[in-house]
């Protein structure tokens, strides 16, 4: 491993142990705030209290697509310009990203069976969903089923890549296929429709899930370098004592 | 003896958990066959309930003879496979325990996923339960017969998926009882009744055939 | 102890390897099986072990109905070490799975040189490193009969030193081996069964 790619790991160590922290207090503000301010604001004339499930339900959707979309900037990365870090970051957001997924498909099921009747619909939206939590769990799968990184990252890379077409898909079923699944009411070409006093916290929710995103992608990084680093000691300690 | 079958049994769990270990593709090849079956039948939500035990068994029976072909060959690959032989150990007893660890890294987790799948088929919540039991009792039996592919693939270079379809015939029986008392306890009638019984004893059977079948066909696949 | 093999033949793809091999071998003793590669060095020691059936003869311990396998240790080509375990995860496995009572993990792997890397994971070491590893085996659990496959392969002159000393004590303990080269090994007062190589 040549000294100046432990250059590039090791700034970003540095920068590590100092955003992580302060992301994380950064999220944990915003998602205390906005939750706070999401149960001040008034219940849904039709749904009641559970419509609060909004708060957490429709942030880790937008997370779940957002941390895709960095895997496949990631996998560019990667496969074009071959930046050092590009596959690390790739490999440390798809558990996260599948765990925002999994996230929006729980607390959606859990909101989907006082209003529809059903835990589970197959419709175009949440189907997408489920495909977009495949696609996370597959490229994981493919990630830990080859040994040599380097093969690893640009094996994943594809995936990620050709996968991504599901992400306009999720985006836009509701208005290409009939769904029960509400439209969308916050990126509208004409706006937001929704009322401002549940967008607020709404949005403020959203940020936090953001910053927490980071938090954790930034630490997983982390730990994925450490790891390596860990990996090559112990072929350097091997070597060492076989020389001895 | 009982620590040499522990020490097989911690072995195969700790390699199957750590990584290239396999034991998550089985759990996902679940899921994706959940989630194909819509796509081919149609989001038909009666029609999945009616479907549903059967495609749950089938999910289950695939993804655990899926991952079955591996398990003599890596050993055989790095010899120590031989030294299994030399364990004071019967041969069958230790293709049980490696074949217990692979169901506790590999099945296990289906059972458990089963139920979120079962609800996402439409099958009600209380039938759920039921469902769940006779995948618990089932899992392991087809991990049993399985053994056999396993140890046919030993002898077949690049067997893919050859073994699992050779085995696939003697998975039927349970496939059959499987279904049967899954179907029992969603349909509403009592949920653990015969079918459930007879599952169980093939399931026993299997538990005492497959090692011994297993070990029968390394010992023969020496030349 | 006394290991005896009567009449011992072998045919693979229908070529005869062997065949009439016999020897009586007391505790204590040691043999080598020497020939060119592809002369059936491996095979006769796979058969000894019981790994491999005979096409003729038997094998057995006299006064013993046990089968032969049960009181052999086999180190072959292949080091039948796992990389995802480390070093002592390995040899800890293979302590329980033999029982015995052998050397613990850190004092064989002390022995062998290479007590300080038994928290590596077995897939960074090197080839004579895990050549080691495989003859630590012998010391975690205690056989009578060894069977070693070129057990000089990929070490180097200190390793050889090691393995012949090895040697030298299990015969000692009245223990038997049986070692198959094709280059000399040090194995003093061992007798010698020379197999011709293919016709």
């Amino acid at each position: 491993m040549p000294l100046s790619e432990l250059a590039n790991p090791h700034r970003f160590l540095r920068r590590a142990r100092v955003l992580i922290p302060a992301l994380a207090v950064f999220a944990l503000v915003l998602i205390g705030v906005g939750l706070v301010q999401g149960f001040r604001a008034p219940a849904d004339y039709q749904q009641g209290e559970m419509v609060r499930v909004m708060y957490i339900h429709v942030p880790s959707a937008w997370i779940a697509l957002a941390a895709y979309t960095l895997m496949a900037i990631a996998s560019l990365g990667t496969l074009v310009w071959r930046h050092p870090l590009a596959d690390v970051a790739a490999k440390a957001a798809a558990p996260i990203g599948a765990a925002f997924c999994l996230l929006c498909l729980v607390t959606g099921a859990l909101w989907g069976r006082p209003m529809w009747g059903a835990y589970w619909v197959w419709d175009p939206r949440l189907t997408s969903v489920l495909v977009l939590f495949l696609l996370y769990l597959g490229v994981i799968a493919l990630w830990r089923a080859i040994d040599d990184p380097s093969r690893a990252a640009k094996a994943a890379a594809i995936l990620t890549l050709v996968g991504f077409i599901n992400v306009p898909i999720v985006k836009f079923s509701v208005e290409w296929w009939s769904s029960l699944h509400q439209g969308a009411s916050v990126f509208r070409l004409d706006g937001p429709s929704i009322h401002p006093s549940l967008l607020q916290p709404l949005l403020i929710s959203a940020a936090g899930f953001a910053a927490l995103f980071f938090a954790l992608h930034l630490a997983a990084m982390r730990n994925e370098i450490l790891r390596r680093r860990l990996h090559t000691l112990g072929i350097l300690a091997a070597a060492e004592a076989e020389a001895r | 003896m009982s620590a040499a079958l522990a020490a097989i049994l911690k072995r195969d769990l700790k390699l199957a958990l750590r990584a290239g270990g396999g034991a998550g593709i089985g759990m996902i090849f679940f899921l994706a066959v959940v989630v194909i079956v819509p796509f081919a039948v149609g989001p038909d939500l009666p029609l999945l309930k009616r479907i549903g035990a059967a495609v749950l068994w089938i999910g289950a029976l695939l993804a655990s003879l899926l991952g079955l072909e591996r398990i003599f060959a890596a050993d055989h690959e790095d010899g120590s496979l031989d030294l299994l032989f030399l364990a004071p150990l019967p041969l069958a007893l230790t293709a049980a325990a490696k074949a217990f660890a692979h169901w506790i890294a590999t099945g296990l987790p289906l059972v458990v996923m089963a139920p979120i799948l079962g609800l996402m088929l439409g099958i009600d919540a209380r039938s759920l339960a039921a469902v769940t039991a006779t995948l618990l009792v089932g899992t392991p039996a087809v991990t049993f017969i399985g053994l056999l592919a396993g140890a046919l693939a030993v002898t077949l270079p690049r067997s893919g998926l050859l073994v699992a379809v050779l085995v696939l015939p003697l998975a039927i029986p349970l496939l059959i009882f499987g279904v049967a008392a899954t179907d029992a306890a969603v349909t509403g009638e009592i949920p653990l009744g015969a079918p459930f019984r007879l599952l169980c004893a093939i399931s026993l059977f299997f538990f005492v055939l497959g090692p011994i079948a297993a070990a029968a066909a390394l010992r023969y696949a020496r030349e | 102890m006394r290991l005896l093999a009567e009449g011992l033949g072998s045919m693979r793809g229908g070529r005869t390897l062997f065949q009439g091999l016999s020897f009586a071998l007391h505790a204590g003793e040691s043999l080598v099986v020497a020939g060119p590669n592809g002369s059936g060095k491996t095979t006769l020691l796979r058969l000894i072990a019981g790994l491999l059936p005979p096409t003729a003869g038997r094998i057995t311990l006299a006064d013993s109905e046990d089968p032969v396998g049960e009181s052999v240790h086999f180190v072959g080509h292949l080091d039948a070490l796992k990389g995802a375990l480390t070093l002592g995860e390995n040899l800890a496995f293979y302590r329980s799975l033999f029982g015995g009572g052998g050397d613990t993990v850190d004092a064989a792997l002390g022995r062998m040189g290479m007590g300080t890397l038994a928290m590596l994971p077995a897939e960074v070491l090197s080839a004579g490193q895990r050549r080691r590893a495989a003859l630590a085996r012998l010391l975690v659990s205690h056989r009578p009969i060894w069977l070693l496959d070129e057990p000089a392969n990929a070490l180097d002159a200190d390793g050889q030193i090691l393995v012949a000393r090895l040697m030298q004590e299990h015969r000692g303990r009245g223990g038997i081996v049986i070692a198959a080269t094709h280059t000399r090994l040090d194995l003093p007062g061992a007798r010698e069964i020379s197999l011709a190589g293919a016709a």
